[in-house]
């Protein structure tokens, strides 16, 4: 339930433009999906947002507050690949956020409290319909699978905002229908703040509340890295839900950013 | 239909493969008996009984001078000063690959130097080794770690910088602090990999051990086919390179076979 605001947002690399003049408000707890040619900077939108990239020009405020320039556990993320840990079984992957919470020497938790957090990943697992999976390593998986693990592993730590970068861009038709409702469930259950990243057209109306068309406004044939990308259409999606979050408990968890 | 297509059948396979080492043998019995029909009291190319003789002898009776049953204590004091050079290679080789391809501010740090020391021949060392840790020991254990730590840490930290970023990332956006990226992320994650690099490393542990022993030592493998080798007593010396290859072998399979136990996950390896 966060908002963030952009403000002139530019972003180049060396004489490269790739985003100009960008601004946008998001407002809580909607799902924005965001479109574009490949190629014109959605990526790196979503890069800024996370933390990793850093703008040219302009600046972004999450309720408020300018955003923390590095990744944190306010921003979740679900890339397209690499977005769970070979290494950690599924239920490992899921509690990796509350156990990394746990200790600050150790990232890992004991006793009652390994209990407790990997019973509120085992809930969260169930509910992504992995219940039955818990000991399996990602690798035994199938992408779609994978996905529903690493929004999962994503929502555990109740961030403010949920980032996902064609997350569903690499799975087979009806699977990644099977993983467009789930999210749109979760996001309805949750009232997390989502911004999408999609290049499916269609997807994107059918999730979003908003549908952002990134696209150059200005070319110039001679140089095309002249000019970057901006917000060319910013439309109503299809998706007329509104989220109905439990009350109170989400705002409450927010942590504090991290990361040293 | 060509070469390239042609493959052989299981056991068609295994008898190419048995060839050369069936040759081998041959081409020694061959020349064994001809010195040996020229002047019986050949040294160079003993006949298989007297290498089975001399073997039994040295597996199984102590020997007159220390009492030691030779191929045993040999054995057991080569392996100790292996294990424990590259134990300390690894050790070093993880905390340094993971700090310098992780932390950008320690790799500016230590890259540089690291590839340096990478280059020296360790070979070239071992007469320092020699005047500052004695001929204890601690230098031959020194070459070996010396001889293969470098380069450990600089695959390490190749392998740490080649995981996918969105991994790091995911893991920040998770809490993880920088110690928690290498405890419980980058480190779990590339252990495979150190252990394949070391495994890789088995050759060249071996030699930095021999020439170690072969110029400071009073027992171990390389030691006594160095010793030996003056009296040009191949009865020995060959049984003790067979060993030697027997033990590089089986060390080589021990890793494997640990890589696959600890690390399920990860699907490459043998
Ligand atoms: N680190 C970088 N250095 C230079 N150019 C980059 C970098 N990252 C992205 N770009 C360029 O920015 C443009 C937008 O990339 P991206 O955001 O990934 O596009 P997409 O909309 O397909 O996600 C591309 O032309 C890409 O080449
Ligand atoms: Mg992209």
């Amino acid at each position: 339930m966060s908002r963030i605001e952009v403000q002139g947002l530019w972003k180049s690399y060396g004489d490269r433009v790739v985003l100009e003049r960008v601004s946008l408000v998001i407002e809580p707890a909607s799902l924005v999906a965001i479109v574009g040619s490949s190629g014109c900077g959605k990526s790196t939108f979503l890069r800024i947002l996370l933390g990793v990239e850093q703008p040219s020009r302009g600046r972004i405020l999450l309720d408020g507050a300018p955003l923390p320039a590095e990744p944190g556990p306010d921003r979740g993320i679900v890339f397209q690949r690499y977005t769970v840990f070979p290494h950690l079984s599924v239920l490992e992957n899921a509690a990796l956020g509350l156990e990394l919470r746990a200790s600050r020497l150790l990232g890992r938790s004991f006793g009652a409290r390994r209990r407790e957090a990997h019973e509120q990943a085992a809930a969260m697992l169930e509910r992504v319909g992995l219940g039955h999976v818990l000991e399996a390593f990602p690798h035994e998986l199938s992408g779609g699978m994978q996905q529903r693990l690493a929004l999962a592993q994503a929502l555990v730590v109740e961030p403010r905002v949920l980032l996902l970068d064609e997350p569903f861009g690499a799975l087979d038709p009806g699977i990644r229908a099977d993983a467009r409702a789930l999210l749109l469930e979760l996001w309805e259950e949750r009232g997390t703040t989502v911004v999408m990243v999609t290049h499916d057209l269609p997807e994107a109306f059918q999730l979003g509340t908003r549908v952002l068309v990134f696209d150059k406004v200005r070319r110039d044939p001679q140089a095309p890295e002249r000019y970057g990308a901006t917000v060319t259409y910013d439309l109503p999606g299809y998706n007329r839900r509104r989220p109905r979050p439990p009350a109170p408990a989400a705002s409450a968890a927010a942590p504090a950013t991290g990361g040293s | 239909m060509r070469l390239v297509n042609r493959r052989p059948s299981r056991e068609a396979a295994l008898l190419l493969a048995a060839l050369p080492f069936v040759l081998l043998l041959l081409a020694y019995l061959f020349g064994s008996a001809a010195r040996l029909a020229d002047n019986p009291a050949d040294k160079l190319l003993p006949w298989p009984s007297t290498l089975l003789e001399s073997l039994r002898s040295l597996a199984l009776e102590p020997d007159r001078r220390t009492g030691a049953v030779l191929l045993w204590s040999d054995t057991a004091a080569s392996l100790g000063r292996l294990a424990a050079g590259l134990a300390l290679a690894t050790l070093v080789a993880a905390l340094f690959g993971i700090a310098i391809g992780l932390v950008p501010l320690a790799g500016a740090l230590l890259g540089s130097f690291v590839a340096a020391l990478a280059m020296i021949p360790p070979l070239a060392v071992l007469p320092i080794l020699l005047i500052v840790l004695g001929t204890g020991e601690a230098s031959k254990i020194g070459l070996v770690a010396l001889g293969t730590g470098p380069l450990l840490i600089r695959d390490l930290a190749l392998r740490v910088r080649e995981l996918p970023e969105e991994l790091l990332v995911k893991a920040q956006t998770l809490g993880a602090s920088s110690w928690h990226l290498a405890i419980r992320i980058v480190g779990p994650l590339v252990a495979p990999r150190l252990l394949d690099a070391v495994r890789l490393q088995l050759g060249p542990a071996w030699l930095f051990l021999i020439a170690a022993e072969a110029i400071a030592a009073t027992e171990g493998l390389g030691y006594r086919i160095f010793l030996v080798r003056r009296y040009l007593a191949m009865d020995v010396i060959l049984p003790y390179v067979a060993w030697i290859t027997l033990l590089a072998f089986a060390g080589d399979r021990l890793l494997a076979f640990l890589g696959r136990r600890l690390f399920p996950w990860a699907r490459s390896g043998a």
